[in-house]
């Protein structure tokens, strides 16, 4: 029996530089040389705003696709949704960060501090503050993003829609006046133009597969299909980030063509649906939602919020 | 319209990794896809979670033919067969019983 | 499939002997012996099976996971189990066995995984616990795997081994950083350590005395060590690991023994490993049901990409011939 197998995990206790141990935080930095302190003339508060809209469609989103892990139709689904979940995490993580050190420039701003000294002091959360410890009505994602799957077509069909509208998004964005921001688009861009790959391939196979996928595929469309005009509103926010985020509605073509060639691929129709009306003029952007969020954040915070003192 | 009856199992491929330009792909394993669009995409995320691949070559296993002659399974023509007995990689026709 | 007649029926076999006694690795088309190839296809299968199953128990906690970091770690780790399970199912079907056909017999009981999974996952800190002691003692199994005489196990073992580590590491920092966090973090690691140390040890099986296949299988190079001496190689490790963390391991009798060099360690509850392995633990009928519906709830799934290859590649064929017929089979 030789000694020299086991001496890696003999050395277990000790530290090392081997960082990819730590698997999840990401190999290379996307904000490596950038300056991430809020340029002047950028509505910091408003970018917080922004940031965290973006965020939570991720996390949110994320979370529904953990959901299915263990659980999904074939093993090869495992490692490909894992790492949607993982690269949707990783976008949500970034943009809530800037959110929260925007909302500290935004302190500053507000208070004629100096920002430096308001963020050294902890203005401006966490990005575990802001993913564990905002309340409901705080989250400001779409409610697609917190729309729960009841079948494999709704996933790949809810992924199709997502990806290709953040796509559209993340692409314009990375043009951005906030240098972070275009930053974390640039990367996310590659990513979610894979996911939207991947998405539109299980639709065309659902869709143009046996009956009963067809059956499924064109029914899960038209349960997501109300969803998808709140993609594309306009928030107040926006207009007063002008430069710095992207107007959805402009994207509405784009999205409607590259649907319509997979929907067309796949033998489906595109669904005649109404939108789903907002509460009293409300929706995901303004932290109004559907029931079904109350029971993710739930889940998501329970862990964290019963220690608030403990160190994870 | 037709259809043949389909086997819903998916066939196996396997998987060639370059990891670097001037290195040369690397057999460095097999995964089951319906179809080859699925098989590229499969190993993509099953062998570079590490950031290992740069090229990904993906061949049906039945479509290989392998000569290895210092194995000698007299299930294998010597001069050219299979990689491996995978019960997929034989037509049985479906009435023939106990296959 | 018809079997070719041989010309000197010793000759195969030889080689086979030969092959072992050199230490060299069979390969995917020599010839073995029906017991052989049987018994790697069942160890190299219930292997596969254990990371699948695997999965569920941390899968657990990544909804809830406590800060986003973890969560990521989480979820890159529960992948990787399933990616271990793919390589080892591959390796198992380069001996003739089929995927589907090893699903079918995990789900319907015929084949087992690691009885250290039909345990529940309660805490936060029994994420930490698994990567600590349960991956640990998979890694003592395992490393000695990677000089398995059937090539494609042990070069799925190398790969497997180096993703593992890092596993185990993770497993230790984040007990690390619960044990300097709050009292409520601290007293979790230690009911998590209190409820997984037995079956950890239980992980490398029975006692010498009652396994009857270790001698053959340690000949064929199918095991490199026996279950005693890695249990012990397992508890030597470990106890340092204990006293850094600041833990302490539920065995009144663990003490280092200066004759043996080694620590001497309590006596294992062997009835409920028994238990455990005969289908009667904790979480068994969950877990076998958890893979069970996956599998037959994704059926309709896999049906349609096959269809859809299959009409695909009709589409193919008739653009080709210029055949106007469709969804003819070629």
């Amino acid at each position: 029996m030789t000694d020299d197998e086991f001496t890696a995990y003999q050395a277990l206790a000790d530290e090392t530089d081997d960082h990819r141990w730590a698997f999840g935080t990401g190999f290379t930095d996307p904000l490596e040389g950038i300056d991430t302190s809020v340029p002047d003339g950028i509505n910091a508060a408003a970018l917080a705003a922004y940031c965290l809209m973006l965020g939570d469609d991720a996390l949110v989103h994320s979370h529904r696709l953990q959901q299915w892990m263990t659980r999904l139709p074939e093993l090869e689904e495992e490692t490909a949704v894992a790492n949607i979940a993982l690269d949707l995490l990783g976008q949500a993580r970034m943009l809530l960060a800037r959110a929260g050190r925007a909302e500290g420039a935004a302190l500053a701003q507000g208070a004629g501090l100096d920002a430096g000294a308001v963020l050294a002091q902890g203005g401006g959360r966490s990005e575990d503050q802001l993913a564990f410890f905002r309340p409901e009505h705080e989250f400001r994602n779409v409610r697609l993003a917190e729309h729960a799957d009841t079948d494999f077509a709704q996933l790949a069909g809810r992924l199709l829609i997502f990806s290709t509208w953040r796509l559209a998004l993340f692409s314009q964005l990375s043009g951005s006046a906030d240098p972070v921001l275009a930053a974390i688009a640039a990367k996310g861009a590659k990513e979610l133009a894979y996911h939207r790959d991947y998405a539109a391939q299980w639709v065309i196979r659902l869709g143009d597969g046996t009956e009963l996928s067809h059956g499924r595929m064109q029914a899960a469309l038209g349960t997501l299909w109300p969803l998808v005009d709140e993609l594309f509103r306009t928030h107040a926010v926006v207009t007063d980030l002008p430069g710095v985020a992207a107007d959805p509605a402009g994207l509405r073509a784009e999205f409607d063509d590259v649907l319509a060639a997979v929907l067309a691929a796949a033998a489906l129709d595109l669904p005649d649906t109404p939108p789903l009306a907002q509460v009293a003029g409300k929706s995901g952007r303004d932290g109004v939602h559907t029931e079904a969020l109350g029971y993710v954040l739930a889940e998501l915070q329970s862990v964290a919020r019963a220690d608030p003192d403990a160190t994870w | 319209m037709g259809e043949t009856p389909v086997r819903s199992e998916w066939p196996l491929y396997e998987v060639f990794l370059r990891a670097k330009r001037g290195l040369n792909h690397v057999h460095v394993g097999s995964l089951h896809a319906a179809d080859p669009q699925m098989a590229l995409h499969h190993a993509r995320d099953l062998y570079t979670r590490r950031n290992e691949g740069v090229s990904i070559w993906v061949v049906a296993a039945a479509d290989i033919t392998a000569s290895s002659p210092d194995e000698k399974d007299p299930f294998f023509a010597p001069s050219g067969d299979k990689v491996y007995r995978h019960p997929t990689f034989y037509d049985i026709p479906d009435d023939v019983p106990h296959m | 499939m018809t079997a070719r007649a041989h010309d000197r029926p010793g000759e195969l076999e030889a080689h086979f002997d030969d092959t072992i006694a050199r230490e060299r690795r069979i390969e995917p088309r020599d010839w073995v012996p029906d017991r052989y190839r049987a018994t790697m296809i069942r160890q190299i299968a219930q292997h596969a099976h254990s990371e699948i199953i695997g999965m569920q128990p941390e899968g657990n906690w990544i909804t809830r996971a406590p800060s986003l970091r973890r969560k990521a770690v989480l979820i890159a780790k529960v992948q990787d189990e399933a990616g271990h399970g793919m390589y080892l199912y591959s390796a198992a079907e380069t001996l003739g066995a089929d995927r589907a056909d090893l699903t079918d017999k995990l789900v319907s009981g015929r084949q087992k995984y690691s009885s250290i999974f039909n345990y529940p996952t309660l805490t936060y800190a029994d994420v930490g616990v698994i990567g600590w002691l349960v991956d640990g003692a998979a890694i003592c199994n395992q490393v000695p795997l990677c000089r398995s005489s059937y090539g494609p196990y042990a070069r799925a073992m190398v790969r497997i081994c180096k993703e593992e580590s890092f596993h185990q590491r993770q497993g230790y920092e984040l007990l690390m950083t619960m044990m300097r966090g709050s009292a409520a973090q601290r007293a979790m690691v230690q009911d998590a350590t209190n409820r997984f140390w037995w079956p950890s040890l239980m992980m490398f099986g029975p006692p010498d005395d009652q396994s009857p296949n270790t001698a053959q299988s340690m000949a064929w190079g199918v095991k490199r060590h026996t279950n005693d001496e890695l249990r012990q190689r397992f508890v030597n490790m470990t106890v340092p690991q204990a006293g850094k963390l600041g833990v302490t391991l539920p065995d009144p009798d663990l003490s280092w023994n200066s004759d043996r060099g080694h620590y001497d360690f309590g006596a294992v509850d062997w009835a409920e490993f028994a238990a455990v392995v005969k289908g009667n633990g904790p979480c068994n009928a969950q877990r076998v049901a958890h893979r069970k519906d996956a599998h037959d709830e994704g059926a309709w799934v896999r049906e349609a990409a096959a269809a859809h290859a299959a009409k695909q590649a009709a589409r193919d064929r008739n653009i080709n011939h210029g055949d106007t017929k469709d969804g003819e089979a070629g």
